[in-house]
């Protein structure tokens, strides 16, 4: 635990920056999935055609792709954008499969009655399709989130500054405490992460939480004055 | 793109295709690496599996297990058990069994509850006894779902036995970093390709052989494109297909 105390500043700081990188290509990844997942969902035979390159995709591993990456894009090893890149294509190759079964999963008869009250294309699509989809949205987003806080710290092995320096350091000079140090952080991360989702899903979807009948009289009034 | 084909030219080297640090023996390493491993954490999360899709109990802990896994760095638990055993083949072998357990249960447990409790109402009033029912009904149905268990975890076992060449494990990790220490890139870039070729033609494999596996005249256990994904066929899909890495 000395080592620890000692290096609290330390440890802080990558934590930050590997909470900084992830953030960044989880969002990264719901942006890109939207549209993706979309077209995937709306052109039937695109459907298979994203999906099996997406589970093909997920399938190569993280570290193998952190190498190869720079030579087909054309930029550093070690620059935090090659991290970036290969943990945006990780999330985005599971969210695109939420989102084209989040899509999927809405009623055509509630996209007819859409249609019929006049909304248009654009604003069927996120003021009914989406919100209908969060639930199975949020679900994948909460799953990319936590496997890309994880994975992230594969970026340590090449050098890539986050919680992975923790790793190969503590291996280099033998301080077990580091390692430690390294995991738990990357596993509170991923927690807080999973939790303020959570959160953000029940302020942003109130009714996708099985409501108490109090509550959902509570929601239509809510409703009523929206 | 022309280190790419510098890449090439090195698997094509024959200085690199015999010998003990030959292509052949790196790779014959990592598959046997992941052949060990995942038949070890079968032996172990089949049976439970099974027993906790059978009679439902202790579902909570392993959907925990499985979920929270999801969380745990791949690299920290094999610098951490090199730390603590030693350098070696038998600490990484450890962690790849302890992080191929869950994707195993998941499969197992997912598979026997993604059948029809019609389907086993039925058989008991055939006349079925418990075991018969486990041997005949919920193995063969929920196989497909099992396999797909083996399938991440092979997937999670070639992607962690890559990074377990920094503790001495062998495999085709050994190029990357090698090339990473001397900084040659193009030894990396050709051991990156060899563990991407080895992970993705394991998936078509066990791809195909989950397709094989349904039996005949089911339909419900085969992975589904269909628009609408009802519960069924959502739950036969690849379960934990997420966190392979």
């Amino acid at each position: 635990m000395t080592w620890v105390w000692a290096n609290a500043d330390f440890i802080l700081d990558k934590t930050l920056v590997h909470l900084q990188l992830s953030l960044t290509a989880i969002v990264l990844s719901l942006v890109l999935a939207v549209p993706i997942g979309w077209a995937a969902n709306r052109v039937a035979p695109l459907r298979g055609i994203v999906l099996t390159v997406a589970g093909l995709f997920y399938s190569v591993p993280s570290f193998a792709l952190l190498v190869v990456l720079p030579t087909v894009v054309g930029y550093g090893l070690r620059s935090d954008t090659n991290l970036v890149v290969a943990l945006t294509l990780y999330g985005l190759a599971l969210m695109v499969r939420s989102v084209a079964d989040g899509l999927a999963s809405v009623e055509p008869d509630v996209r007819q009655s859409a249609t019929a009250v006049g909304y248009s294309g654009w604003q069927r699509f996120w003021r009914v399709e989406i919100p209908l989809a969060g639930p199975v949205l949020l679900a994948g987003l909460r799953v990319v989130a936590v496997s890309t806080i994880s994975l992230a710290t594969v970026g340590g092995l090449i050098g890539i500054n986050g919680l992975g320096l923790l790793f190969t350091d503590g291996l280099q000079r033998y301080i077990l405490e580091e390692i430690v140090a390294g995991i738990v952080m990357t596993i509170v991360l991923a927690l807080l992460v999973d939790a303020a989702l959570v959160l953000l899903g029940r302020a942003l979807m109130p009714w996708s939480r099985g409501p108490s009948r109090a509550e959902r009289r509570q929601g239509a009034l809510v409703g009523a004055a929206a | 793109m022309n280190y790419l084909l510098d890449a090439l030219g090195w698997i094509a080297d024959p200085a690199h295709l015999s010998g003990p640090d030959g292509i052949p023996t790196r790779m014959a390493e990592h598959l046997l690496y992941t052949l060990v491993a995942v038949a070890l954490a079968s032996l172990v999360a089949i049976p439970a599996g099974y027993l906790i899709g059978h009679t439902g109990k202790g579902r909570t802990v392993a959907v925990a297990l499985t979920g929270g896994v999801r969380a745990l760095p791949t690299v920290g638990v094999v610098f951490l058990l090199a730390l603590l055993m030693g350098i070696g083949s038998t600490p990484p072998v450890i962690a790849f069994v302890v992080l191929a357990i869950p994707s195993v249960l998941a499969g197992a447990y997912s598979g026997f509850e993604a059948v029809d409790r019609a389907t086993i109402d039925a058989a008991r009033s055939m006349g079925m006894t418990e075991r018969q029912i486990v041997a005949k009904v919920e193995v063969p149905l929920g196989l497909p779902l099992l396999i797909g268990g083996i399938r991440s975890a092979t997937l999670q076992v070639v992607a962690t036995a890559t990074v377990a060449a920094v503790v001495g494990a062998g495999g085709l990790g050994t190029y990357i970093f090698r090339g990473l220490r001397s900084n040659d890139y193009v030894q990396m870039l050709a051991g990156s390709i060899l563990v991407i070729v080895v992970a993705i033609v394991l998936e078509v494999v066990f791809a195909t052989v989950q397709r094989l596996v349904v039996p005949a005249g089911v339909t419900a256990g085969r992975p589904t494109d269909s628009r609408a994904p009802t519960l069924r066929s959502r739950a036969s899909e690849t379960p934990l297909q997420e966190g392979t890495q």
